[in-house]
């Protein structure tokens, strides 16, 4: 009992030891984002990077969630004769929820892994140590840039991910009926509000937040070895999506709390 | 002479593990220091608290009357203007070419080069490492003493006035090793630079060190010349020259 006891301790301190280490790496990302000079050059090319890298995945998912779930859907509504609402059914549901969380979730598996990796293996071979030498911080050069260009890339992709979705949608609509592109956007966006389209919005910038700043702390923080470097991929995948769905529950809370329940 | 680092009572544990117990060192103008020891010695350690890499529990590292524990940010990036790192492995950036590694340092310190200049800078380095015909190439594509030659043109490119060397020759045959060895002797004698090199390598501390000292569990366990050392009773010292 004791060594069970010792060991929930140290699992406890280690947990609160590691929360205030991601707090201070978080405030050190803000303190270099406000302090000169910008890292325009490295900004632009990480997210172009870890944007163009991802677009193709997130447009071909998109695609085919549009697709299955107007497929799945469309036999149930048509039973009760509603079939009209699938435009507006599937727009809310994957504007509201499923575009972003999907999304979320593959840029946490191909983003945040990558960055961990990288970073893990400038840390290992010691690239972070001689950037600091050079006279470059590479907070603000390597974690503050890719951070920046996550937030940024996250919520452009989800705008992607949603736009092709509706034209998966309207595809597997036309496999058995005829709908004009007019009518189907007409009666997706008309089932719309702005009170579906905003917060949905917002919260992916925490999401990509949250996915760069992960992958960056974990990356960032590798011990030597080369072993750390798949650890560091594979926790920052692991810890992003798990956040990811942390995060998600507290915006569903507030969105229902400020426009109340819908 | 000139002093140019002086180390007093430097004292860094990780956890329980006390790493280094109580360390001073005088570096003067144009000397080369060896600093000899086992694996986990410390070795690293030491000279990674010279440039503020690591931070240090307690003691003075003076670099140039500056001391290093108590700068700051800004005024660590002034200091490690003056003083290059050679690291193990050579530390290349992988995501950039030879020209754009040794490019990066100067294009962050030196903004008003153009790209001329810059050029020529490069140029000249890589020259000096004799490895001009690289420039194009990923760090991927060169061998292990290729990555540590460049390593040391990038460390010249910003003309440091010392140079920290950790383990030059370290995992290099023994020819590539001579020349790294040779190398270093030729930029203390082109540059004028004093350095302090971390190694096991004996061929490389004979060649290069005019100033030798033993880093044993924590502490200087003996130092002197080649010579010195070499006929030293005590059996950790004399371990090393056997």
């Amino acid at each position: 009992m004791p060594g069970i006891k010792n060991e929930f301790w140290e699992k406890t301190e280690s947990f609160f030891v590691e929360t205030g280490n991601v707090m201070m790496f978080t405030a050190n990302i803000f303190t270099q984002f406000f302090r000169k000079p910008f890292e325009h050059g490295e900004f632009v090319r990480q997210a172009y990077r870890l944007g163009n890298k991802s677009v193709a995945l997130i447009a071909i998912t998109g695609f085919i969630l549009g697709l299955v779930m107007t497929l799945q859907t469309q036999p149930v509504l048509v039973m009760f004769g509603a079939q009209a609402l699938l435009p507006g059914m599937v727009a809310v549901s994957i504007i509201r929820e499923i575009g972003p969380m999907v999304t979320a979730l593959l840029c946490a598996g191909k983003m945040s892994s990558s960055i961990g990796a990288e970073l893990g293996s400038m840390r290992v071979t010691e690239q972070l140590d001689a950037m600091e030498v050079s006279g470059t911080n590479p907070m603000k050069y390597v974690v503050t840039s890719r951070v920046i260009a996550t937030t940024l890339m996250v919520p452009i992709l989800t705008i992607v991910a949603d736009t092709v979705a509706l034209y998966g949608s309207y595809v597997a609509i036309n496999i058995k009926n005829n709908v004009t592109l007019g009518y189907f956007l007409s009666n997706a966006f008309s089932a719309l509000s702005f009170s579906d389209v905003f917060p949905s919005v917002i919260k992916t910038f925490f999401f990509g937040f949250f996915i760069g700043l992960i992958g960056c702390y974990k990356g960032y923080n590798a011990s030597e070895g080369t072993e750390s470097v798949g650890v560091a991929a594979n926790t920052s995948v692991v810890t992003a999506s798990m956040v990811i769905f942390f995060i998600d529950l507290i915006a569903v809370q507030v969105i229902q709390l400020i426009y109340g329940y819908q | 002479m000139d002093e140019i680092i002086r180390i007093k009572n430097l004292k860094k544990s990780f956890g329980n593990n006390k790493i280094l117990k109580s360390i001073s060192l005088t570096l003067e103008k144009g000397q080369n220091m060896a600093i000899l020891g086992k694996s986990g010695s410390g070795k690293t350690v030491l000279i990674k608290s010279i440039i503020g890499l690591i931070p240090v529990d307690s003691g003075s590292i003076m670099v140039y009357d500056k001391n290093i524990p108590e700068l700051n940010n800004d005024e660590l990036e002034e200091i490690r203007k003056k003083v290059g790192y050679l690291f193990q492995g050579g530390a290349l950036y992988d995501s950039m070419s030879v020209r754009e590694n040794l490019e990066f340092p100067v294009r962050r310190t030196q903004l008003s080069k153009n790209k001329h200049e810059l050029n020529d800078m490069v140029e000249e380095a890589l020259s000096y490492v004799d490895l001009l015909d690289s420039i194009d190439k990923m760090p991927s594509e060169l061998s292990g003493g290729m990555k540590k030659r460049v390593g040391l043109a990038r460390t010249l490119i910003l003309k440091p006035e010392i140079i920290l060397y950790d383990e030059p020759t370290t995992g290099l045959d023994p020819v590539t090793s001579g020349e790294i060895s040779e190398l270093i002797l030729q930029v203390q004698e082109t540059y004028n630079t004093s350095s302090i090199i971390i190694t096991h390598d004996m061929k490389c501390v004979r060649m290069t060190a005019n100033h030798i000292k033993l880093l044993s569990k924590g502490i200087f366990k003996a130092e002197g010349s080649f010579e010195d050392l070499a006929e030293s009773n005590d059996d950790e010292v004399r371990a090393f020259f056997t």
